[in-house]
């Protein structure tokens, strides 16, 4: 088998990329769009390599397709936001335990002018009822990501049907965040956001906050090692590395320290 | 449209000042696309030339299946490879998922069909031409096939600029099987999806301006390779 892989790396020229991943540690993190798009990782990541000569490499899929790659053992740490399925993903035996890393909220965004009135609002679910009553566009990311699960479950506490208006004002985009926010602010439609992914996007148009502070809006993100016994070819120890140092004060310190314009995006939460 | 001139003036800063990421990203997009390319026409080639002076059964089958695959949706190669790829797949313990290796050979599977459909086309229409020509000489396939070669080599070179156009500009299948990691698998398109979805949309566009300047080149090149030829075959 060491020949076979032998042979094929060199016929497709590894030569040619050399450098990566051999003579140094490297890990794989099946992680959420967000994390990556706000920055977070340019930011942490430098430092966790100085600090221990690890790299980690960030595959950015949404929290759903994050788990699936995770399960099928194609990664060394996940790093998600959907509490339900991180529970369900330790419950099945793909990793010992989750850890709390870190929160922010998530935002309605809408256009400045407002069809379904909702701005200042602080009850999510009343301000979806709305939107939903006015037949007002709402773009939903429809990629059972994180934040897709987090809408579906607001929309669930309407009590409106969302899904029987897909197509004409519910719009399902069944893409990443920034592609929904892009989507949105191009048809005027209202969409769900993390502030983080909400902040940094470069693309806001006359886009604003309508509704923020409701406590159903809380975004905690998890962090987990991928369980050896499951899944033979993780690096556990480089992987419980990145993990222990994103718990420890420094590694909360840091994340803590991450900023856009002056503002904080992740808020360190590990017990 | 002031975003033509901001996204061209950021193209030019860019290349301007060699950024470093961006110099990377360009290397690894070049040596993916060249790379399969030449692996592509290594297997293509043979193939295409076979399929077009020999005769046998299953033949027209094979060039309807190859043309068929000159469709292929990017999309679907790049699940195929990531499904075989993955650690839970057949070929998981080669663990390629997640390397430019694995984007090689997504695009070595949209690129060959290009190259075999259009260069058993090139050459099937010259055996036509020629073939009784040939025959009444008792030229040997073998000897004529080098003179179609010789004889098509201009549109052989299409053949293969339109393999490159695809790798350089597919974005679908290397963005499953590479994951567009940061210093190991971003290429110039997934790099140009990751800007667009971060809003960065002036920086998207004058990456997609970098992008037609490579294609640019490269053809240009070729077409000053096909005028050089040609003015030494005259002397």
């Amino acid at each position: 088998m060491a020949i076979l892989k032998l042979t094929i790396i060199t016929i497709f020229g590894l030569t040619a990329f050399a450098n990566a991943g051999i003579a140094e540690t490297a890990i794989l993190v099946q992680s959420t769009t967000s994390t990556k798009n706000s920055g977070l990782y340019n930011h942490i990541l430098p430092i966790f390599k100085h600090d221990t000569g690890i790299t980690v490499n960030v595959v950015a899929v949404g929290t759903g397709a994050a788990i699936k790659n995770a399960m099928n053992c194609d990664g060394d740490v996940l790093l998600v936001h959907s509490r339900k399925r991180e529970n369900n993903f330790v419950a099945k035996g793909y990793a010992k335990r989750r850890y709390d890393l870190m929160y922010n909220d998530y935002v309605i965004v809408g256009p400045v002018k407002d069809p379904a009135n909702i701005v200042g609002m602080n009850d999510a679910v009343a301000a979806l009822k709305k939107i939903a009553n006015t037949n007002s566009k709402f773009a939903s990311r429809g990629d059972s990501s994180g934040t897709d699960s987090k809408e579906k479950s607001l929309w669930e506490s309407t009590g409106v049907n969302q899904i029987a208006h897909s197509g004409h004002w519910y719009r399902e985009t069944g893409s990443g965040m920034g592609t929904t926010l892009n989507t949105a602010v191009g048809m005027g439609a209202y969409t769900l956001s993390d502030r983080a992914s909400w902040r940094t996007h470069a693309n806001k148009a006359d886009f604003k906050i309508m509704v923020e502070g409701d406590k159903r809006l809380f975004n905690p993100y998890g962090v987990m090692l991928i369980d050896k016994t499951r899944c033979p070819n993780v690096n556990s120890i480089a992987g419980k590395a990145f993990i222990d140092w994103l718990i420890s004060e420094k590694g909360q310190t840091t994340i803590a320290a991450h900023r856009f314009a002056g503002k904080q995006l992740f808020f360190p939460n590990t017990k | 449209m002031t975003i033509y001139s901001e996204s061209f003036f950021a193209a030019f800063n860019l290349l301007a000042t060699a950024d470093k990421d961006l110099v990377e990203i360009l290397y690894l997009s070049i040596n993916v696309s060249l790379l399969s390319l030449a692996l592509s026409c290594f297997l293509g080639l043979p193939i295409g030339a076979i399929l077009a002076i020999r005769q046998f059964p299953m033949r027209n089958l094979l060039v309807g299946i190859f043309n068929a695959m000159m469709g292929l949706p990017p999309v679907v190669v790049g699940l195929l490879v990531y499904l075989h790829l993955s650690r839970s797949g057949p070929f998981g313990w080669l663990g390629l998922l997640y390397t430019p290796e694995a984007m090689i050979i997504a695009q070595m599977i949209l690129i060959t069909p290009i190259i075999i459909a259009l260069s058993c086309q090139v050459l099937e229409d010259l055996n036509e031409d020629y073939k009784d020509f040939f025959s009444s000489l008792v030229v040997p396939k073998r000897t004529a096939l080098v003179a179609y070669i010789v004889d098509a080599r201009y549109s052989l070179l299409t053949v293969v600029l339109a393999g490159f156009g695809r790798a350089i500009s597919e974005v679908g299948a290397v963005i499953i099987v590479g994951g567009n990691i940061d210093h190991l698998t971003r290429v110039m398109t997934t790099a140009i999806a990751l800007e667009t979805s971060k809003g960065e949309l002036e920086l998207a566009l004058a990456l997609g301006f970098i992008l037609l300047g490579i294609s640019l080149a490269v053809n240009f090149f070729a077409q000053w390779l096909k005028a050089t030829a040609k003015r030494r075959a005259y002397v």
